[in-house]
């Protein structure tokens, strides 16, 4: 038999060029993986550096004012701030009582056959695009508001009723009133658009929910059920104890995106550059703000409409920040 | 029955009802939602639709947003996938549990759900205002700015779809390929990528879902065009754009337009999504 004889050097080669191709791919790697790093920091650079001029110019007063002036030059950004704060906290207040809902739903309440096709159904709502929600928001659901909801709601809770007669609620209960007074004929306003953010993140944070519900140990269910607890006490006291952090989290997470939520809410908003206590009135939200108006801006105003979106990118960024933080909390636990 | 147990019966029917009640109300929302775009959009359907472009307006259709909205969607896949997939392995395969890989991943998971408006003016920064001063003026917003406006929203959903397709893929893989002699990145590309393929591809259709609906980052990058456009560098109008123009108008023959829109843009989403879970659960019951 004839042995191969394989000359070292060719092997040598081999595995110099190996390692070498090695250390390309890596590099080729970890580049493009640099890129998201990158994005994340550019976009937080770029409206840095495109608001420089605001924030040269106005200062620590850009946060506080709420004047919004093209005429003359003058921008604080106070009112949308406002709107993507309040809008978004209707949001929640919405969202998280019915997203806990489906999720205790999906997890506990329904027969085993109908969970997943529901749950997929709950998710679809994730994947209807934004702008589809604004038009919905905008020929269907503020015209039914306005119709329906909003004189309910004005002459039995505010301080602006029809027939000028003040509900007892009105009168008795502070700030309500003043919450649901209005005079302005539409649909479109601040209550509105937290209800369509409500149904946008429902199916995030209800999403969430069960999958962190599902990753409590069955054996501490099956415990409590032992010791003769109903569903709901096993819900309540063993189930999202156990997820709290992770439910948070999730909660964080629908912030997150209710905050910088554009298509939906400059639909349904109606683009009002002024204060208002009323949730009945239209207002309006950073990104909103920046839909409408940076096409047609220059100067400062541009400028102000990058420092804008620079505060809205630093407070998503915290939000979603903590979201993941809580999140990975109970993943940890998990892996103990 | 005592009453303290009668309450905690009370408690636990009342609860159950709710949670009920509150996934009914999350239904008949997505009902409401779908029904209305479908009864609307079927409506305005039209050959002219596919046919005539926007210029014309109430007798036009949509024939360059369409053309528009594939061309920057391509763009944005295509500048997307590789980049996102190389990441994806390297945050599987090279820097797993190691720092730099654990910040990464964090970091694409807060870029996942970031403001998607931000980002189209990160672009407008980057490539629409150089662009504009480089050629003085003559280029500005470009269908090219549109597709990596959309290809950095595409980008974390196909970097996270990688990165956990590749950590699925049994370890005994990789032991047989490198007791073998195999170099890791021979084993990366032509064994790894390839039992995690249908994932992979699943990851991608899906970010092309989640990138197709996107209206706020073209509204300064791509722009809008009422011509038909097919080079990239000129400006270009996309779907979701003409809808958001057409429904902030006045006239009802537009926003039957827009619904008609609306209508191609959410079928193509749905089907997108339906079919990459259906490609999804399929490979998860051959893998068993």
């Amino acid at each position: 038999m004839p042995v191969v004889d394989i000359a070292p050097s060719i092997l040598e080669q081999r595995s110099r060029r190996d390692a070498r191709h090695e250390r390309l791919f890596r590099w080729l790697l970890k580049g493009c993986a640099l890129i998201v790093l990158a994005a994340l920091l550019g976009a937080a650079g770029a409206t840095l550096w495109g608001g420089r001029d605001a924030f040269a110019t106005f200062g620590w007063h850009f946060l506080v004012s709420s004047e919004w002036d093209p005429g003359n030059d003058v921008y604080g950004a106070l009112v949308p701030v406002y709107g993507t704060i309040v809008t978004s906290l209707i949001a929640l207040l919405i969202a998280v009582p019915i997203s806990f809902g489906i999720a205790l739903y999906l997890s506990e309440v329904a027969p085993a056959w109908l969970r997943t096709p529901v749950a997929s159904a709950i998710e679809l709502l994730a994947g209807i695009p934004s702008i589809i929600y604004g038009m919905w928001g905008l020929f269907i659901f503020a015209p039914f508001f306005a119709d329906h909801i909003k004189p309910w709601l004005t002459s039995n809770l505010g301080n602006k009723p029809d027939d000028g007669k003040l509900s007892w609620v009105a009168q008795h209960v502070p700030f309500v009133g003043k919450l649901f007074g209005s005079d302005y004929p539409f649909g479109a306003s601040i209550l509105v658009a937290g209800i369509v953010l409500a149904i946008m993140v429902i199916p995030f944070i209800s999403s969430v929910m069960r999958e962190v519900f599902q990753t409590v140990p069955t054996r501490l269910k099956e415990s409590a059920y032992a010791l003769g607890s109903s569903t709901w006490e096993v819900s309540w006291d063993i189930v999202l104890p156990y997820t709290r952090s992770a439910v948070i989290g999730g909660i964080f997470l629908g912030l997150g995106r209710a905050l910088g939520e554009t298509m939906a809410v400059t639909f349904v908003l109606g683009n009002a550059m002024h204060l208002s206590a009323s949730l009945l009135d239209p207002g309006t939200s950073i990104a909103s703000t920046i839909a409408n108006q940076f096409s047609e801006a220059s100067g400062l105003q541009k400028s102000a409409l990058m420092a804008l979106a620079f505060l809205l990118f630093v407070v998503t960024f915290i939000v979603l920040l903590i979201a993941r933080l809580m999140l990975r909390r109970l993943a940890s636990k998990e892996g103990r | 029955m005592n009453s303290p147990y009668l309450r905690r019966r009370i408690t636990n029917a009342l609860a159950m009802l709710l949670s009920t009640l509150a996934t009914l109300v999350g239904l008949a929302f997505l009902a409401w939602i779908l029904w209305e775009t479908l009864r609307r959009g079927i409506s305005a359907l039209d050959l002219k639709l596919f046919t005539k472009i926007t210029a014309y307006g109430e007798d036009g259709g949509l024939a360059n947003a369409m053309v528009g909205s594939l061309i920057i969607n391509f763009i944005g896949i295509a500048i997307a996938t590789p980049i996102g997939v190389l990441a994806g392995t390297w945050l599987a395969e090279y820097a797993n549990r190691t720092k730099l890989g654990e910040s990464i991943r964090f970091l694409n998971d807060i870029l996942l759900s970031a403001p998607s408006i931000v980002m189209g003016l990160f672009v407008y920064t980057i490539i629409v205002l150089p662009s504009t001063a480089l050629t003085h003026g003559s280029t500005s917003f470009s269908g090219f700015a549109g597709g990596v406006a959309l290809a950095l929203i595409a980008l974390p959903v196909i970097v996270r779809t990688t990165d956990e397709m590749l950590r699925l893929v049994p370890s005994t893989l990789r032991e047989a390929a490198l007791s073998l002699g195999v170099p890791q990145w021979k084993l990366t590309l032509q064994i790894l990528i390839r039992a995690a393929r249908s994932g992979i591809i699943t990851g991608v259709l899906l970010a092309l879902a989640r990138i197709s609906g996107e209206t706020a980052p073209l509204l300064f990058t791509a722009f809008g065009n009422n011509y038909m456009a097919i080079n990239p560098i000129e400006k270009m109008s996309s779907l979701p754009q003409i809808i958001y123009q057409y429904a902030n108008d006045p006239g009802d023959a537009m926003h039957a337009l827009a619904w008609a829109g609306a209508f191609v843009i959410t079928m193509f989403v749905l089907l997108l999504s339906l079919g990459s879970r259906l490609i999804l659960s399929r490979t998860k019951v051959s893998h068993d």
